[in-house]
Parts: structure tokens; C-alpha cells; sequence
């Protein structure tokens, strides 16, 4: 089997759309609504998850036939959490701002639904290259939806895109305001229902037969 | 009147399933069944034959608004006038509210049945009549100053995200208009509170000396419990505050028709008055500081409790639909209100809070409610079988 079979390539072009984790398998939710407030956190939040899911599927896959089943997720979540640990300390060495703005939700990978559900689900049960593959297509599944909701939140509550005024000024002069719903996580779930909308409406075989 | 049915009669074909505009059907049908009561009746099933409908209904809603509306036009006159030293007459202050009003509310109703229609449109189903009540409660419940785009785009997000969505008139879990204003109030908090946004005029222009625009409510917030407004002034309605919600008597003539007409639950404003004064005494009891020590029944004047207790809470969609569960659910609007009012500084007024709270937590008070009934009966049952 060539490195990039049309199998293989379903793995990574399948979560960016008809398997998207959070818009269709409604996974990892909570950090998607708690990182997006501003561009640049949910780019290395979503850059950080990829990491995560990519190499912790790589690394349980290749020792799944030794972990014993009964103790499985104790192994995974050693794995996940090294893996985790390792990704926050790149970001404090090397964007500490932004690292201080996620704060806990790097930490709060480790708990990511996505991440324990491939490794769980693909990994246990695949050759290393499929799984690793498949993590990283969730990851950016995961981090594509990421992107869209905090560049929606960042130009509609402040104005601003990675820190960039692009609501022109004139814009504010004629009685615009950024709108302060925007930054709250309540608007963050009714954007990701609203991606949910337009996906189920463009991809009709999204929608559940009643 | 009969030359306008025959004019409808005449071009009902077109708009009918093959003709020219087969696409606007459910617009015609909505302005026919305006102007004329349908002459069709349902014919299975168990219904109860009336002579009042569902835009009759809302007809009635909105004529017992009338006196607040009213009331408020001259308010906003009245209030530019106190603010600016400004003498006119009874009329000169109606009107010159009238024209300040007259944006948001055709703003408020272009947006929002534009957007009723083109989804009824785009559905194939009939126009509901729903957006009537709810497009004049929206202009009532906010301030005079609101930007009308910012209107525009509350009432856009109230009518898609509040009923739409969850398929229309009818089955709104929450009340759309205070969707809608609770949008504008986490979105804009700088337009929706503060002593500026309640007078016309008062961000541009400075007020003589000694007036100050804010609320009975921002003052309450603010601990000055001295030189408040007056009894009679917070009864008429002679302060500032949204359009609609200061005349106390104007809102109780429309609670007077409501309740005439049966079309609002009397147990629902009953119970929301019980819920205040008995938290309010209960504040009074352990009066720790001067906002506990307010007398109960100031909570019922202040605000936006009357309105929303007689046209909000009363939305027969929203609300439970289980007796005693009216009870529950307005018993828990009052107590929520004066809890929030007295113990959040961030929120001085807890009535839409209130309300959409409950009406999230009504299906479950209706299921409860039934459940405890299932079970009394149950009971009953078994002891009459073991006897």
C-alpha cells in the first residue's frame, strides 16, 4: 500500500468535512467556545491539538499490541498528557503571551474528547502511518472550525483580526460598536450552530433520516 | 369592503398552486387572511369552533399595548422637555415622542417581517401571524436612544435565532422580543443602560442643571435611596425608563383587557405579584442594607416588572401550559426579579432575566407538575384497590 493511497488520503480529507469532529460528531466543544475569542489563541490552540492527536495516535498505535485492554486508557492518558505537557512548554518558551492568554485550556487537551475518541476508536486498531494520518486530519478538522469561529468573534467583537484593526475607523465615526456578544461563549455555540447549518444545508446526506 | 373581496377573489388564482405567482402564495394568503377572517374551519379531530383566531387574538394584544404605547410617546416628549427645559403642550409632547418612536417601530417591524416572510416563503408555509405581537413589544422595551441598526440587527437575530430556527410562530421556546433586547443588552451594554439612553437628546446635548436621566432602578442600584421618585410619579409613569414600561396605569388598562378577554392568565400576573412581595418582605425582614430595606411593594412599581408581568410572562407560548404549573412559573418570575435587582449590582433590572429564565425552565415545571398528578392518581388508585 502506497504512503498516500486514495484510503489514506480519505483519512486526512474526511475530518475537514463529512467526519468534522466538532461540527458533525459534536466533540470538543468546550474548549472550541472557551480559546476563540481571539484569532492568533485559537490558530496555536488549534496547531497545538493537531501535535496532540497526530503523535499520541502515532505512539498508541505502534504499542497497541502490548497495552493490556483493561488498563488502556490509563496508557493512553500517560501518552496524551507527556505529549501535552511537552506542547505547553514550546508555546511558554516561544509565544508566552498567547500561552498565558489559553492558560488552562492547553492543559485541558489531555481531557479533549477528539483526542481520547481517535485514539479509542482509530488507533487501538490500525497500523502507525493510517493512525497518524487520521490524527492529524482530526486535529485540523478540529482546528479549521477553530479558525472560523474566532475570526468571525475577533472581527465582530473587537474590531480586529491577530491583533489588527480592520474595522475602519470611519466605521466608528458613523456609530458602529463592536458587538460585546461576541465575546462571550454563548455566541461562540450559536457560530458553531450556524456552521452546523450551512454544512447540513450544502452536504445533504448530513441530515439524520427521520 | 365587498369590492376589496372581490379584488381578491378575483386575482386569488394567480397565487394559487399553477398560477403566475405560485411563489407568493403564502404572501397573499397572509394579507387575505388579515383583512378577512378565513371561512374555513378545521374538520377532524376535537376543536373547539370559536370565533377568534390567531391574528384576531393578536389583534387584541396589541390594542391593550395601545395605552402604553401612547403613554409612552408623550413620556419621551415629556421627559426631552424636563430634561432641556422645554415648556410645549399635552399634544406638542405626544408628538414629539411620536416622531422619535415611529423609526424603531417601522424599523422593528420591515426587519422582522421581512424575515417572517421569506421564511414562510422559503418553507412553503403560511405567514404566521406571531411577529404582530412581537414587533411592537420590541420598540416598547427599549430605550428611546437605541441606534435603529443596532434595532435592526437585534430584531434580525431575536426573530432567526429565538423562533425561526425552532420552526416558527408557536414554538419558540423563549420570548422572542426579550430576545431581542437581552441581544441589544449583552451586545451593546453601553446603549442599553446608564443614565443617557433613556432621554432623546441627552448623549449630544447637556441636560440643565440638577437633572439627572437615570432610573428609579440605577438609582435604587446605586444605594441613593433619597430623593427618589414619587409614589404617584412611578404610578403614572412620569419617569425615565423604555418606551413602554413606565405608566403603571397604562399598563394595568392592558392587563384589564387581556384579562376581559381571556387571552392572558390571570394566575400568571397574580402569582408574579405574589413571588415580589413575598421575597421583597422577606428582603425587608433581614434588611442588611438600604436596597433590602426598599419597601416591598416598590418593587412592583419600578422598572419593567409591570410590563413584562401583563404582555411577557403572560405569552401563552412561553408559559407552562399546566395550571398549577402558572403558578409555579410566575411565583418564580417575582422571586427571581427581586433577587436580581437586590443582589446582582452588575443587573439592575432582573425582569427580562427572570422571564427568559422560566421560560426555559416551563417544559420542565409542566412535566413535573404532570408527573406529581400521574402519581396522585396512582395513588389514589392503589388505595381504593387494597381497601
Amino acid at each position: 500500500m502506497s504512503i498516500f493511497s486514495s484510503k489514506n488520503v480519505k483519512l486526512l480529507s474526511g475530518p475537514l468535512n463529512l467526519q468534522n469532529p466538532v461540527t458533525v460528531q459534536i466533540l470538543g466543544i468546550c474548549s472550541a467556545l472557551a480559546v476563540t475569542v481571539k484569532l492568533k489563541n485559537a490558530i496555536v490552540m488549534g496547531l497545538s491539538v493537531i501535535v496532540v492527536t497526530a503523535i499520541s495516535n502515532l505512539v498508541i498505535s505502534m504499542l497497541r499490541n502490548y497495552i493490556p485492554s483493561r488498563i488502556r486508557i490509563i496508557v493512553q492518558l500517560v501518552i496524551v498528557a507527556t505529549m501535552v505537557i511537552l506542547v505547553d512548554q514550546v508555546l511558554k518558551a516561544f509565544v508566552y503571551d498567547v500561552s498565558k492568554q489559553l492558560s488552562v485550556y492547553v492543559g485541558l487537551i489531555i481531557t479533549n474528547c477528539i483526542i481520547m475518541g481517535r485514539l479509542e476508536a482509530f488507533a487501538m486498531g490500525n497500523k502507525p502511518w493510517p493512525s497518524f494520518l487520521d490524527g492529524l486530519g482530526n486535529g485540523a478538522g478540529y482546528a479549521m472550525i477553530l479558525i472560523i469561529i474566532a475570526f468571525f468573534r475577533e472581527l465582530f467583537g473587537s474590531g480586529t483580526l491577530m491583533g489588527f484593526q480592520i474595522m475602519p475607523k470611519a466605521f466608528y465615526e458613523a456609530g458602529y460598536v463592536n458587538n460585546g456578544m461576541m465575546i462571550m461563549p454563548a455566541m461562540a455555540l450559536i457560530l458553531v450552530g450556524c456552521i452546523i447549518w450551512f454544512q447540513r444545508s450544502y452536504n445533504k446526506e448530513l441530515i439524520e433520516k427521520e | 369592503m365587498n369590492s376589496l373581496r372581490k379584488y381578491i377573489d378575483k386575482n386569488k388564482p394567480l397565487f394559487q398552486k399553477g398560477g403566475k405567482f405560485e411563489k407568493l402564495g403564502s404572501t397573499f394568503g397572509a394579507f387575505e387572511t388579515f383583512l378577512f377572517t378565513p371561512n374555513h374551519t378545521a374538520k377532524s379531530g376535537s376543536h373547539i369552533h370559536d370565533v377568534i383566531d390567531l391574528k384576531r387574538t393578536m389583534i387584541v394584544v396589541v390594542l391593550a399595548l395601545l395605552p402604553a404605547l401612547l403613554f409612552g410617546c408623550w413620556n419621551v416628549g415629556y421627559q426631552n422637555g424636563l430634561a432641556f427645559g422645554i415648556e410645549r403642550s399635552l399634544l406638542g409632547h405626544f408628538f414629539f415622542g411620536f416622531w422619535k418612536f415611529l423609526p424603531l417601530f417601522i424599523v422593528s417591524y420591515v426587519v422582522g417581517l421581512g424575515i417572517e416572510f421569506a421564511s414562510a416563503q422559503i418553507r412553503g408555509h403560511e405567514v404566521n401571524e406571531g411577529y404582530l405581537v412581537t414587533g411592537i413589544l420590541i420598540p416598547l422595551i427599549i430605550p428611546i436612544n437605541t441606534p435603529l441598526w443596532m434595532l435592526a440587527l437585534a430584531v434580525a437575530f431575536a426573530v432567526i435565532f429565538g423562533k425561526e430556527i425552532f420552526g416558527g410562530t408557536g414554538y419558540n421556546i423563549m420570548n422572542v422580543a426579550l430576545i431581542a433586547r437581552a441581544f441589544l443588552f449583552f451586545a451593546y451594554p453601553s446603549e442599553m443602560s446608564g443614565d443617557k439612553v433613556w432621554i432623546y437628546g441627552l448623549p449630544d446635548q447637556a441636560a440643565i442643571d440638577g437633572f439627572s436621566g437615570a432610573t428609579p432602578l440605577a438609582q435604587l442600584a446605586q444605594g441613593a435611596t433619597q430623593n427618589m421618585a414619587s409614589m404617584s410619579d412611578l404610578f403614572m409613569g412620569f419617569i425615565p425608563g423604555s418606551i413602554g414600561e413606565t405608566s403603571k396605569l397604562a399598563i394595568l388598562i392592558g392587563a384589564a383587557i387581556l384579562l376581559f378577554t381571556g387571552i392572558a392568565s390571570w394566575k400568571i400576573m397574580l402569582s408574579t405579584v405574589i413571588g415580589v412581595l413575598s421575597i421583597g418582605l422577606l428582603c425587608n425582614a433581614f434588611a442588611l442594607n438600604e436596597y433590602m430595606a426598599v419597601p416591598a411593594y416598590y418593587h412592583l412599581l419600578i422598572g419593567g416588572f409591570a410590563f413584562g408581568a401583563v404582555f411577557m410572562a403572560t405569552d401563552p407560548v412561553t408559559a407552562p401550559h399546566t395550571e398549577r404549573g402558572k403558578w409555579i412559573y410566575g411565583f418564580m418570575i417575582g422571586a427571581f426579579v427581586v433577587l436580581i435587582r437586590v443582589f446582582n449590582p452588575a443587573y439592575p433590572e432582573g425582569m427580562m432575566l427572570a422571564i427568559l429564565l422560566m421560560n426555559v425552565w416551563s417544559p420542565l415545571i409542566d412535566y413535573f407538575v404532570v408527573q406529581s398528578h400521574i402519581k396522585h392518581r396512582q395513588k389514589r388508585f392503589l388505595v381504593k384497590k387494597n381497601a
